[in-house]
């Protein structure tokens, strides 16, 4: 037997670390559709718990959607369960062409190429369209699937300071003898909610010769006035070379991913992406829901705009009642604890009230910047938001934090 | 030649340290201690080499090479010395 005692306590002896170091990450197990509340099971075995979910990508409320559902049952009976092809031998159908096209005409590209899932996209990109002549530079705080993207191309890799503009023309000056620059942001971070400042970006890039790639997937569906993303709220549609984004979030919350802009650099990733050449596209029925989901957005803003407005509600009441936020406007609501244990102990507390929130900490943010993220969706109703407000506030008095600075939260909980 | 450690020093300061509460010694583990990510190497590569006109070859500038600004110095001296 290969898998011997010692190869074993190998993996063992890792595992125990995570757990000694509190990163072990345990899942809930929900019984219910994705939804404003769902039923859970915590800790496996424990009776079913219904509570009020504020940590979700559900921005729009769209992963339960009747419609959603309906016309995914429509696309199962009308072109199968699955391929059992990667698209360019016998994987591509109909469909799969007419989302690109929707995709495109929703985000105001040229053309789209549809990939397993957004990291997949993110994965396959950067090798496809860069060489060893190129540089990509990338924001410090970038998504975790693009650095991985990165790594897997020979291109010259660089970064600059958060949404630091002036760090990134330094970066453009220095390296305005490569052939190729690509420029390499989120459009909304996931973890803090904030903004790419993407006018200011498209600019430097026009300045310098260089594109811009940017990850949507925090924005496509929400952000802008019409939902279309963080280049339409900053003034820069049709401008963008390269933006990459999921149907797993607020596009119908399901899977799959694609990457959207010049196209010519989507002919190349068609040509030579490896996670597209090398793995099934998205399944027939998903693609039918994704594509109801960009008609649905299409016809009507009325469920970003309940969104926008349910976020503000949140946002204004945790200040009202004397939590540290982020600052942002997205519906992406970091709720600042700074300790990791307090993070911990806070989300616990608040599923015994009924709300189901995640304590965010270090590794995933940086030291002393523990948070509970708080993420509202279209599909909470103001009952929804009142509640779970109250079970903040109740037990943000609790460990009386309310009102309090981050030194004296810091002071309180050793952070 | 003490200069070339404090050029190197404050440069890292300035480029890397989002905190500018952090200590930042001689030999502060940079890479390793995760203050510079690796992509973020070039950045410095380029900077030595065009500060000093020097050309450094990627097998010489590697992260334990440039983890700390006392590895640095030395390797910029290594190759100001073979330049003459």
């Amino acid at each position: 037997m290969a898998y011997s005692d010692k190869v074993r306590s190998t993996y063992s002896e890792q595992l125990k670390a995570l757990q000694d170091a509190g990163i072990f990450k345990i899942e809930r197990y929900i019984h219910s559709a994705q939804d404003a509340e769902i039923e859970v099971e915590f800790p496996p075995g424990a009776p079913l718990k219904k509570v009020i979910n504020v940590c979700a990508n559900n921005y729009l409320g769209l992963s339960s959607h009747p419609e959603v559902v309906k016309a995914a049952h429509a696309g199962l009976d009308a072109r199968g369960y699955g391929m059992s092809s990667v698209r360019f031998i016998c994987g591509t159908q109909d469909i799969h062409k007419e989302l690109e096209r929707k995709v495109t005409e929703f985000l105001g590209t040229e053309d789209t190429i549809l990939f397993p899932s957004c990291m997949d996209a993110n994965a396959g990109v950067f090798e496809a369209i860069l060489t060893d002549q190129d540089v990509m530079i990338s924001d410090r705080l970038v998504h975790a699937s693009l650095i991985d993207g990165i790594r897997l191309c020979k291109a010259m890799t660089d970064s600059f300071k958060h949404s630091d503009m002036a760090h990134l023309e330094e970066k453009l000056i220095l390296h305005s003898d490569k052939r190729n620059k690509l420029v390499i942001t989120d459009g909304v971070y996931s973890m803090d909610g904030d903004t790419a400042k993407l006018d200011e970006m498209v600019a430097l890039c026009e300045k310098y010769d260089a594109m811009l790639l940017v990850d949507e997937s925090h924005a496509s569906g929400f952000i802008g006035a019409t939902g279309r993303g963080t280049h339409e709220k900053c003034g820069v549609m049709g401008k963008i070379d390269i933006i990459t984004t999921t149907f797993g979030k607020g596009l119908g919350g399901a899977s799959g991913g694609c990457v959207s802009g010049r196209k010519e650099l989507v002919e190349m990733c068609r040509q030579k992406a490896r996670p597209y050449l090398f793995s099934n596209t998205i399944a027939p029925p998903v693609v039918a829901g994704v594509i109801k989901v960009l008609d649905i957005l299409s016809k009507t803003t009325e469920r970003r705009d309940k969104l926008e407005k349910n976020a503000d509600f949140w946002r204004k009441g945790l200040l009202e009642a004397g939590f540290i936020l982020q600052p942002g406007d997205t519906p992406i609501v970091p709720v600042m604890l700074f300790d990791a244990k307090l993070s911990n102990d806070f989300a616990r507390d608040l599923y015994a009230e009924g709300v189901y929130a995640i304590g965010f900490f270090f590794p995933v943010v940086p030291q002393g910047k523990a948070r509970i993220r708080t993420q509202i969706s279209a599909a909470h109703d103001m009952h929804h938001l009142e509640k779970a407000l109250a079970a903040f506030i109740k037990v943000g008095k609790k460990y009386d934090i309310l009102g309090k600075t981050k030194n004296e939260i810091m002071a309180m909980y050793g952070a | 030649m003490e200069e070339i450690r404090d050029v190197v020093l404050e440069y890292v300061r300035n480029e890397y340290m989002e905190d500018q509460e952090d200590e930042l010694t001689y030999d502060t583990a940079l890479i390793s201690g995760g203050f510079v990510d690796s992509f973020s190497m070039v950045s410095l590569k380029r900077f030595l080499e065009t500060k000093y006109k020097i050309s450094l070859p990627d097998n010489r500038a590697t992260p334990e090479a440039f983890d700390s600004v006392t590895k640095i110095t030395a390797l910029v001296k290594e190759f100001l010395a073979m330049q003459g």
